[in-house]
């Protein structure tokens, strides 16, 4: 069995639990539906959304070079990684040139991804999330489950053990505006103690050179605007051509991560503060790889709202942990196997295709087309489970062949209805240990159809 | 109008009344029905798991099969799919491009093509609609619950016909019901999982008949239910709509 | 350098320059834009003030925060306890109670408001103080964000944002918790 579906099994062994996340993401997906019906245009926002990532894929040299170029006359300084490892040596010598030993973190899937705080916690750097969810998870020592809802896979007993432990909250308290006061009061010190904030970048505006930050919690604002060094990690596939197309974005983006017309907080970052400094940091680590396969590329498209994710029924039943990648569920799927086609070989089959997640994506990307198209690339590539290929090739090979195939179904439907039910439902039948097979006619419908139609 | 059936393997090997009960309905509605004797499979087991490169044959045979007819139809949404939207790496010729166009699931062909405005069948049933993924959002047969636009859909219009059929309104109205083809034998604890939260769902609408227009989603719910040993049961769309006697 | 081998690959990479469409004026509801924004705006958690006050602004925050003891603001119509032209260290705003700005832009379809660096004169203001006030005036308000960023140049100022709402977070078990790091309430005077 492969690691998502291992993992998957082991989570759905608690099914009240089970029960408990599906219903929690459903209620997420619902949310965007109210909110999303609200907007009688919706569906052409997505068409507008689609048009311009398609656009800023087709021209990103050119947007990135005017990026820069207008965020260095802003007096911000803009360094290029071209990997995690170069991302984090970035970061690491922002901080290491003013003896920086303590900073903020707003919500960066990015910086996740290259895992910039084990880098800076292992040179002495005190790192800090500051969003409510990704500090639970810091605290908890584990991995964020959801790209939006870190946490969302906890529940507020646990998180109030946790707090217990970590914060000297009351002990068996649970209540979420108690646990949530008790993280601002600890969060607010930590604000004013940093020397240094690193956020994420929802956008970065071409035209102006600025970059845009979306919060409900304003703890990305908290730590910007308190600390003397401010910087924000950038995917290179964020760009937009121009701030009139946040117009498009704004009312995308809050309406399908959580079902709100808006996030609280659309910060834009244009300039440093007075006596500041405002880096950016632009990042490649496999986006190129990604944009130069015709099949995936528009998997760059994404605006991270988690849609996805809340929608797919296997995500909901599995949880984000399962996926084994910072960004998990469907999204996850197609941008993993270009990381490494072998590691996650699996992922792209952890789905039905029902297509759902490909629906709700606002910027419509073919999340469903890029799932099947990679298993074909996997299978290609010879990453299938052993004797899967195999056992394909002589159903193909059996199916070419219709006095062979018919003789072959006659024969099963023979066996079935003959062979003692123990020895069908033996531990080879996958199907078999929660479903009975179908019944077996005595005549299949072509036996059928050429008695009583073809004489 | 002669036709063309085409009847999934499943279907001919575990469920040949739906393939009679496609037969029947086509020819009571004025179509003449042929079913070649090679046909076999469409391919989509062998290319859902990857393997599209060796169901090319099955693709190039299934054309031959099917190339002379107007219409091709077929019970079964995720196959018209398959059809309609993967045959295309296989070399465009007139053929094929004739035969991707021209295949039906039976649904759009009813509505569609033979315009259909009612039938002379009944169904004394409370009936729960399960609408299969690649009919809803691969063919439109319906408009699907994450979009904003006007809901609509073919086999509610299709039941609508039927006497004395109730239809329930399920919470959530279409969510996938785990089967996926590969899926069900890859990942089996969320397949059965989801198969089983499906059937939760109509067993609080008080469900009598659980219907589909694909009868691989109604394989693995009715192994499921047999399991369970659940009184609910299954009925492929056409066997609903070619229903006469009370 | 990295920066030219990036670019480098991406020109090897990028599809075919696909154009930029463009963005159409959608439909605007019929109702009033005031009573729309109100009805948003305290759908994510604002106290939206709509009817014109018999009382001052000085009198009506009072009222508002009784127990405030440090109020600051750029506008001179408030009495502030802090003089915002003496802080340089925004450390200092640390202990602010009221903060009280003005907003340039109202969003109806969301409750949304732009403030900018010149309206709240330091940045963390609008973010440290325990409750915000926004005066905004009704005829600054338009229907969608589209409007919004026509009448707005995000750029003007070195740093900007919309706030839709009081700070909020519902990351423990999807529980809906006004109040997460930034202010603990949104008060709107529409005037």
């Amino acid at each position: 069995m492969n690691q998502h579906a291992q993992k998957a099994a082991a989570f759905i062994r608690n099914a009240e639990r089970t029960r408990w996340h599906d219903d929690a993401l459903w209620m997420v997906r619902s949310k965007r539906d109210t909110a999303t019906h609200d907007i009688p245009e919706w569906e052409q926002l997505r068409e507008l959304g689609s048009l311009v990532k398609n656009n800023v894929l087709s021209k990103l040299d050119e947007y990135l070079d005017e990026f820069e170029a207008n965020a260095q006359k802003n007096g911000v300084q803009v360094h290029w990684a071209a990997d995690a490892e170069e991302h984090n040596r970035i970061v690491h010598d922002i901080l290491a040139k003013k003896k920086i030993a303590r900073i903020v973190k707003s919500k960066s899937m990015l910086t996740e991804e290259c895992h910039l705080n084990e880098y800076l916690i292992e040179k002495g750097i005190e790192v800090i999330d500051t969003d409510l969810g990704e500090r639970i998870i810091q605290l908890k020592e584990e991995a964020p489950s959801h790209i939006v809802m870190p946490a969302i896979h906890l529940k507020k007993e646990e998180i109030g053990a946790l707090f217990h432990e970590k914060l000297h909250t009351e002990k068996g308290a649970s209540d979420p505006q108690y646990l949530t006061e008790s993280a601002r009061q600890h969060l607010r010190e930590k604000f004013l103690q940093a020397q240094a904030a690193v956020t994420g970048v929802n956008f970065g505006i071409a035209e102006t050179g600025g970059v845009v930050v979306c919060t409900n919690e304003g703890n990305a604002d908290m730590g910007v605007h308190l600390s003397p060094v401010q910087i924000h990690c950038m995917g290179i596939e964020k760009i937009i051509p121009k701030a009139e197309h946040l117009g498009i974005f704004t009312r995308l983006l809050g309406r399908s991560a959580t079902g709100q017309p808006i996030t609280i907080y659309t910060s834009h970052h244009h300039r440093p503060k007075p006596g500041g400094e405002m880096h950016i940091v632009i990042v490649d680590n496999g986006r190129t790889d990604q944009l130069g396969r015709k099949d995936f590329r528009n998997s760059l498209k994404c605006i991270r709202c988690g849609a996805c994710m809340n929608t797919c029924p296997i995500y909901r039943r599995s949880g984000g942990h399962s996926y084994g990648y910072t960004v998990p569920g469907p999204i996850g799927s197609i941008l993993t196997p270009g990381k490494d086609l072998k590691k996650y070989s699996d992922l792209p089959f952890a789905s039905t295709l029902c297509g759902s997640c490909s629906d709700v994506c606002p910027v419509k990307i073919d999340i469903h087309a890029q799932l099947y198209k990679w298993r074909q690339v996997i299978a290609e590539e010879g990453h299938l489970p052993a004797g899967k290929k195999k056992s394909m090739q002589m159903t193909s090979w059996l199916f070419a062949r219709p006095k062979l195939y018919r003789m072959a179904g006659k024969w099963g439907r023979r066996m079935l209805r003959l062979l003692p039910k123990g020895l069908i439902y033996n531990r080879f039948n996958t199907w078999g240990r929660d479903r009975d097979l179908p019944e077996a006619p005595k005549e299949s419908f072509q036996e059928w159809y050429q008695k009583n139609r073809r004489s | 109008m002669t036709v063309g059936l085409f009847i999934p393997c499943y279907i001919d090997q575990f469920y040949p009344q739906v393939g009679i009960a496609s037969l029947e309905l086509l020819e009571k509605l004025g179509c003449e029905v042929v079913v070649p004797a090679g046909q076999t499979c469409c391919g989509q087991p062998m290319a859902n798991t990857g393997c599209e490169q060796d169901a090319r044959k099955n693709y190039t045979y299934f054309v031959e099969q099917y190339k002379d007819f107007d219409h091709i139809v077929m019970p079964s949404g995720s196959c018209t799919y398959h059809v309609r939207k993967h045959y295309d790496i296989i070399e465009q010729n007139e053929d094929v491009r004739r035969v991707r166009q021209n295949t039906y699931d039976i649904s759009e062909f009813l509505l569609d093509v033979l315009k259909i405005k009612s039938l002379d069948s009944q169904f004394p049933h409370t009936v729960g609609l399960h609408q299969s993924c690649h009919g809803l959002r691969g063919l439109r047969l319906g408009t699907g619950t994450e979009r904003v636009l006007p809901q609509e859909s073919k086999l509610k219009q299709l039941l609508g016909m039927v006497k004395d059929l109730q239809l329930v309104a399920l919470e959530r109205a279409d969510e996938c019901c785990g089967f996926g083809g590969t899926f069900a034998i890859n990942e089996p604890d969320i397949s059965v999982r989801m198969g089983l939260d499906r059937i939760a769902e109509h067993e609080a609408q008080k469900v009598e008949v659980i219907t589909a227009g694909d009868m691989s989603c109604l394989m693995h719910l009715e192994g499921l239910l047999k399991r369970q040993k659940k009184p609910i049961v299954v009925k492929h769309l056409v066997e609903i709509l070619n229903h006469t006697e009370p | 350098m990295s920066k030219q081998k990036m670019l480098q690959r991406i020109r090897q990479a990028k599809p075919e320059v696909t154009p930029l469409p463009e963005i159409p004026g959608f439909a605007v509801p019929a109702e009033v834009l005031p009573i729309l924004f109100k009805e948003n705006s305290e759908k994510l958690g604002s106290r939206v003030l709509l009817t014109a006050s018999k009382l001052n602004l000085k009198e009506q925050v009072l009222q508002l925060f009784p127990d405030a003891k440090k109020i600051a603001s750029p506008l001179s119509e408030v009495d502030t306890t802090v003089d915002l032209g003496d802080i340089s260290d925004p450390h200092e705003l640390a202990d602010i109670d009221v903060a009280i700005i003005r907003g340039q832009i109202g969003v109806a379809e969301n409750g949304a408001i732009w403030v900018d660096e010149q309206d709240m004169q330091h940045r963390v203001l609008p973010f440290i103080t325990q409750h915000l006030v926004i005066l905004l005036s009704q005829d600054k308000l338009v229907y969608n964000m589209h409007q919004a960023y026509a009448k707005t140049q995000v750029d003007q100022t070195g740093f900007g944002v919309f706030i839709a709402g009081p700070s909020k977070t519902a990351d423990i078990e999807q529980s809906l918790v006004i109040g997460a790091q930034g202010p603990r309430s949104l008060t709107v005077i529409l005037d």
